[in-house]
């Protein structure tokens, strides 16, 4: 019985985690994206500071009609959005926040390759919306998709792959027990990759070409409305979430900090993971979109030679220590 | 074998061999419909249906890296691509009359003779086999590596080298054809290589 009441408390903490954090880093960006470029709108509802702006758009969406456009594949239309959102959830489940086992949802044995594998999976989401919306803008952000996915998705396995080989372990709570503060100048090339790749894989400014509005409206989520379209936004959220706390647990030595890792670890990774959705924000807000062929260039001619480089520099000096 | 049968019961299933079965019951009926359903890009999602279900069979035969490998390679890779190329070329939705091949029966042939010869050589390797669940796992990333890279590192290296002449053909492939184009229009060339070019854009 204490079994089940455990894992269901931990499946409990996840989905709450899931169902909050992404609104946190929306409102958020709300707020920083006000403030930088000078916005007005997101300062204005609700008063103080424009806190009622997060509830006014859920409350706008819920209010939308749901339409499947008439010449759309219906089913595979209203499926997409699950398919782009759970995956994120599953992810959540292998990311521990603090020390010891107590602190994460599922301890997976190969973590690494269990959260780069479903992360790769909440992509088939936005295919599946590109090609059954019938609408060519869609097509071509489905395409734009497919083709960042291919590009980024090496260079963040072969990031990954340095640190796994300097822990000596694919387990996501094996890598952060072994971590040593000399790691962070060892690996931070990697480091810097695994993040830039893994924005390209949220399609996140400066890498959202697949939903470039001036250029094919939204992509592949231009013929969404309502709820359906708001879950496609709550996954980038997720997906936000998600990739800043893989890069403080894989990069950054996660619960590890100066001092207070017992009991205050959690601290320390939440901590880490607002720092990098800061940042996430801020390069929204201060980067212009990259194009097409810039976009695929940057990861074949810099991100993936410096990968290898850094598996290079991992296996030397991992030789050379022992 | 008559000492496994009689050690764990003949017919009288666990839950995780239930499981187990149906799981595979469901990627059995992904892929018939994967090579049956007329429309293409339904094709490419019963493909996922069906790979991602295998990826659950490997983790109930603790499995668990090669599961993962599974889903990352498989489904978050080799799909995308075969969808990637779809819409490239030409994914209507709705049915694809033309979808059908004249050699659907050599294909059954073959995919029947495939399939005898894989179900044999595994009934006779494993015949015997039962996986411990409650002893250390045998299927974790430790010990699949280590296995890897000590009984079976020369497939292993001898697959690398495969992969590596692979990729240096397509480099080939991709260069001479651009070689080709840059080299001028042809007099009796066929137009029809530059015409599948544009053609893919719609």
């Amino acid at each position: 019985m204490n079994d089940v009441l455990d894992v269901t408390l931990r499946l409990l903490i996840v989905f709450v985690v899931f169902l909050t954090f992404p609104l946190i880093v929306g409102q958020t960006e709300h707020k920083v994206m006000a403030h930088m470029q000078g916005r007005l709108g997101p300062m204005y509802a609700g008063g103080f500071h424009g806190w009622a702006q997060l509830v006014a758009d859920g409350v706008k969406f819920a209010q939308k009609e749901d339409v499947v456009p008439a010449d759309a594949d219906r089913r595979i239309f209203q499926l997409a959005p699950a398919v782009a959102l759970l995956p994120y959830l599953l992810v959540l489940l292998a990311v521990p926040v603090g020390p010891g086992e107590g602190a994460v949802g599922q301890v997976v044995d190969a973590g690494v390759f269990f959260v780069l594998a479903v992360m790769g999976v909440g992509v088939l989401g936005s295919l599946m919306a590109g090609w059954s919306s019938a609408n060519k803008f869609s097509l071509l952000g489905g395409l734009r998709t497919a083709a960042q996915l291919l590009a980024y998705e090496l260079p963040m396995l072969l990031t990954a792959a340095s640190v796994a080989m300097a822990a000596g372990t694919v387990s996501l709570v094996g890598i952060l027990d072994a971590f040593e503060w000399w790691w962070l100048p060892w690996q931070i090339v990697g480091a810097v990759v695994f993040f830039v790749a893994g924005l390209a894989e949220l399609q996140r400014p400066p890498f959202d070409m697949p939903v470039a509005d001036s250029e094919i409206i939204f992509g592949a989520y231009t013929e969404y409305t309502g709820l359906r379209f708001a879950l496609f936004l709550l996954a980038e959220y997720a997906g936000i979430v998600v990739l800043c706390g893989l890069t403080t647990v894989l990069f950054l030595g996660g619960w590890h900090g100066p001092w207070g890792a017992d009991g205050l670890g959690w601290v320390w990774t939440l901590l880490k993971a607002a720092v990098l959705a800061f940042v996430v924000i801020w390069l929204r807000v201060t980067y212009p979109r990259l194009r097409e062929d810039q976009l695929q260039k940057l990861s074949w001619t810099l991100l993936v030679p410096l990968s290898l480089a850094q598996i290079a520099l991992t296996g030397v000096v991992k030789v050379v220590i022992q | 074998m008559t000492l496994a049968a009689a050690s764990h019961g003949f017919l009288s299933p666990t839950g995780v061999e239930i499981a187990f079965l149906l799981v595979g019951l469901v990627t059995f009926g992904a892929a018939v419909l994967t090579v049956t359903t007329r429309q293409l890009v339904h094709a490419a999602l019963w493909l996922v249906v069906a790979l991602g279900g295998l990826a659950v069979e490997y983790l109930l035969l603790t499995a668990e890296f090669i599961a993962w490998v599974q889903v990352l390679i498989y489904v978050g890779a080799v799909v995308v691509l075969l969808l990637f190329g779809l819409m490239l070329t030409r994914a209507p939705v709705g049915r694809s009359p033309d979808a059908d091949s004249g050699n659907r029966w050599a294909a059954l042939t073959v995919a029947a003779a495939s399939a005898a010869a894989l179900v044999w050589v595994v009934v006779d390797a494993f015949r015997a086999t039962w996986i411990d669940l409650d002893g250390p796992a045998a299927g974790s990333t430790a010990v699949t590596g280590a296995s890897l890279f000590q009984n079976w590192v020369l497939p292993f290296e001898a697959l690398s080298v495969l992969l590596l002449a692979a990729l240096v053909g397509a480099i080939v492939l991709s260069r001479r054809a651009k070689a080709e184009r840059t080299a001028g229009p042809p007099a009796a060339g066929p137009p029809a290589a530059h015409g599948a070019d544009k053609g893919g854009v719609r």
